[in-house]
C-alpha cells in the first residue's frame, strides 16, 4: 500500500470533481468521499462556495442587452420573411 | 382549416412552444424580438465553436435566423422549438466552418488560446508530501461576497469567457449562462456527457480563477 488512506480524497482531487458533484453525476462512493472531505476541510468548503458563486455570477450574463443594430437587422429580416411568404 | 394548411400540427409541442410558433407564423414582431433578445448572444457563442471570428459568427447567426424563419412554416414540432433552432444554427456554423477551414490557416483558429494560463493564487502540497500529499498548501482566500454583486464581476466573467477555447465557451454558455440541462447541451453540440462535464469544469475553473484575486480583496 503506497497510500496510507486510499479511500481519502486529496484537496487537489476534490476540486476536480466539483462539476460532477454539483451535477449529481458522481457515483455513490465518490459522492460520499466528497461530502466527508467537505466536513473537515475549510479550504475545500471555501473553494466549493466560490465555485458556486462563480456559476451564479456567470448566470447573470444572460441578462445582457443586445445592440440595437442587431435587433433592427433581424427585425428587417423578419418583416421581409413575412411579406415574402 | 387555415392552421393545418400553414404547417405541421405541432401536437407534440409544449403549449408554450406551440403558442410561440403560432405567433411567429402570424408575423408577431414582439414575439420574434423577444426570441432574438433571449437567444442571439447564446447563438453567437455557440457558433464561435465552429468558425474563426466573432464577425463570422454574427453572420452565421444571421443566416441561422433566416433559416429558422424559412423553416418555420414547415416545422412539425417533433422536438422542442429551441432544440430545432439550435440544430439549424449548428448546421449553419459547421458548414461555414468547414468552408473556412479551407481558406483560413489553422493557426488563426487556435490563436485565441495560446496565451499562458494564469498562475493559481492557491496551491497544493506536492504528491510526495509526507503527511498531506495533494492537500492545500495555500488554500483559497475568502471572497468578499458583496464584490460578486458588483458590475465589475460581470465584466471579468465575460472577458474570461471570451478568452476560453471555443468548445469550453460553448458549454459554459449553454450550461451556466443559459441554464440548459446537461442532456440538452450534449444533444445540441453532439458531445458525450463526460466530455461535456470536462469542458464545463475547465471553463468554470478558469472563470473562478479570473475572479479569485479580485474577489478576495477586502474580504474579512
Amino acid at each position: 500500500m503506497s497510500k496510507a488512506r486510499p479511500q481519502e480524497l486529496a484537496c487537489k482531487e476534490l476540486v476536480e470533481l466539483l462539476t460532477e458533484f454539483l451535477d449529481g453525476a458522481l457515483d455513490e462512493s465518490s459522492r460520499t468521499q466528497v461530502e466527508q472531505h467537505l466536513v473537515w476541510c475549510p479550504g475545500c468548503t471555501e473553494y466549493l462556495r466560490q465555485f458556486r458563486a462563480t456559476i451564479g455570477a456567470t448566470r447573470k450574463l444572460s441578462e445582457e442587452d443586445l445592440p440595437q443594430r442587431v435587433r433592427e437587422n433581424l427585425l428587417d429580416a423578419f418583416r421581409h420573411w413575412r411579406h415574402g411568404s | 382549416m387555415p392552421d393545418e394548411a400553414r404547417g405541421g400540427a405541432l401536437a407534440l409541442l409544449s403549449a408554450e412552444d406551440r403558442a410561440l410558433v403560432e405567433r411567429l407564423r402570424a408575423g408577431d414582431e414582439r414575439t420574434f424580438l423577444a426570441m432574438v433578445e433571449k437567444s442571439h448572444r447564446t447563438m453567437v457563442r455557440v457558433a464561435l465553436g465552429y468558425v474563426s471570428s466573432e464577425a463570422v459568427a454574427e453572420e452565421v447567426v444571421q443566416e441561422a435566423w433566416i433559416g429558422i424563419l424559412q423553416g418555420l412554416d414547415k416545422f412539425e414540432g417533433r422536438c422542442p422549438l429551441r432544440a430545432w433552432m439550435f440544430r439549424i444554427l449548428v448546421n449553419c456554423a459547421k458548414l461555414r466552418g468547414s468552408r473556412e477551414a479551407r481558406s483560413v490557416p489553422f493557426s488563426a483558429l487556435e490563436s485565441e488560446n495560446t496565451e499562458g494560463e494564469k498562475r493559481p493564487i492557491e496551491s497544493f502540497r506536492p504528491p510526495d508530501d509526507p503527511r498531506w500529499p495533494g492537500h492545500w498548501a495555500q488554500g483559497p482566500d475568502r471572497w468578499a461576497d458583496e464584490r460578486l454583486a458588483d458590475a465589475e464581476a460581470l465584466v471579468r466573467v465575460k472577458a474570461e469567457i471570451e478568452k476560453l477555447p471555443p468548445n469550453q465557451r460553448q458549454v459554459i454558455t449553454l450550461r451556466d449562462i443559459e441554464d440548459w440541462d446537461s442532456a440538452e447541451v450534449c444533444e445540441t453540440l453532439q458531445i458525450s456527457e463526460a466530455n461535456q462535464r470536462v469542458l464545463l469544469h475547465r471553463a468554470r475553473t478558469k472563470v473562478r480563477q479570473a475572479l479569485a484575486g479580485w474577489a478576495a480583496e477586502g474580504a474579512p
